[in-house]
């Protein structure tokens, strides 16, 4: 049941685009069809689970023994980066299938807010492992959620008559306001 | 391109929200208030103008394979000054921005500088660059954040302006962000066309 409520709350309570800001700039930068938006929610899922594991286990068993909690922004950001790294060879190796979907996107992963973001926040509330990757993942999930129902609505966006001062990005900031305001709808059920 | 240029880009021409929407979340984040919009805007200000610095002295020994990296170090280095400064001085801000501090890491803005600017050019431009660029962006910020708050509360600066109850409560909250960031770069796109 705990479960449960976390990945309620995490992908439409307090999605981590539409409520949290974070990942934004993958939200506008990669939002313009469909078929990026599912590449991109597949390798921030992979990368943001493989992250807040070691991320967690860097901060119970590294960070706090030797009392060095304020190491946590640096250490965090360089293991995410050099994570990064390490799953693009891995990943060109074993599938290069996958690596063909996924690759163009790995590079921008490092500087999305949301992996770091989510990593820090597991930290903060103080959740266990499994609890950890179950908020991890379901904070993918919703990303993914937000990227690709607004990825379709752009793809609608292009055909409709706007003016010109609104083409391109105040119109998507729009659409985006209005998409948040139609998940604050969920506020509450948890 | 002489100093001046360089420190005013950041403001209009090359302004980091309005223009190159770069560092969007913490620009919609914490810009529910007018002072959190500055508090950030100020903090992304010493991060940048000090990465800007530290990169501009130590690019000649830097290799090129490893530049990412050391750049990201050199950023988290100060983002952690910041942090501790700012969580002893002025915790009430503190609070209110919370996770947005740490994440001045990966606010693609500061990278982006380190690694479009400061690497190719001297000190003096490099913290010139960095302090416009950082002025802009606070700049920015503290715009989008009076008028959430004023169209949202009905305050500025915390000072009441008309009774908060006939105040707007969705510019205060997220849908609010989006929507005024929003027709804020369509008003500056027209400024622009006409100018």
């Amino acid at each position: 049941m705990e479960y449960v409520l976390i990945v309620i709350s995490a992908i439409f309570v307090n999605n981590i685009v539409l409520s949290q800001f974070l990942g934004i700039c993958p939200f506008l930068g990669v939002s313009k069809k469909i078929s990026t938006g599912i590449g991109m929610t597949g390798a921030v899922t992979f990368v943001m689970v493989i992250a807040t594991i070691v991320t967690f286990f860097l901060q119970k068993a590294v960070l706090e023994p030797f009392g060095v909690g304020y190491l946590q922004t640096i250490s965090f950001i360089l293991v995410i980066a050099s994570l990064v790294q390490l799953v693009e060879i891995i990943l060109k190796k074993v599938s290069p299938p996958l690596y063909q979907a996924l690759g163009v996107f790995l590079p921008l992963i490092t500087t999305n807010c949301a992996i770091l973001g989510v990593a820090i926040m597991t930290i903060q509330k103080d959740f266990n492992i499994v609890e950890s990757v179950v908020f991890a993942a379901a904070n993918a999930i919703g990303f993914g959620l937000a990227l690709i129902t607004f990825a379709g609505i752009r793809e609608q966006l292009d055909l409709m008559d706007i003016p010109k001062g609104m083409k391109g990005t105040p119109i998507a900031l729009v659409v985006a306001g209005l998409l948040a305001l139609a998940f604050m709808g969920f506020a509450g059920i948890v | 391109m002489n100093q001046w240029s360089n420190f005013s880009k950041g403001f209009f021409k090359e302004n980091a929200v309005f223009t190159l929407l770069l560092g969007m979340c913490p620009t919609l984040g914490v810009t529910s208030s007018a002072i959190d919009g500055l508090g950030m805007g100020l903090a992304t200000t010493f991060v940048l103008v000090m990465s800007n610095l530290v990169v501009a002295v130590i690019k000649d020994f830097i290799p090129d394979k490893v530049r990412i990296p050391s750049f990201i170090v050199v950023i988290a280095t100060f983002v952690t000054i910041v942090e501790m400064t700012m969580q002893a001085y002025v915790p009430a801000l503190f609070d209110s921005l919370g996770l947005f501090i740490p994440l001045i890491v990966v606010n693609c803005l500061v990278l982006g500088r380190a690694e479009a600017f400061a690497s190719k050019n001297k000190l003096g431009a490099s913290v010139i660059d960095g302090l416009g660029m950082g002025l802009g962006f606070a700049m920015a910020l503290t715009i989008l954040g009076s008028v959430r708050e004023l169209l949202g509360s009905g305050k500025l600066f915390g000072t009441i302006i008309y009774p908060e109850n006939y105040g707007m409560l969705v510019f205060v909250l997220a849908p609010g962000a989006f929507i005024a960031l929003g027709y804020l770069i369509a008003f500056i796109n027209q400024v622009k066309k006409e100018a």
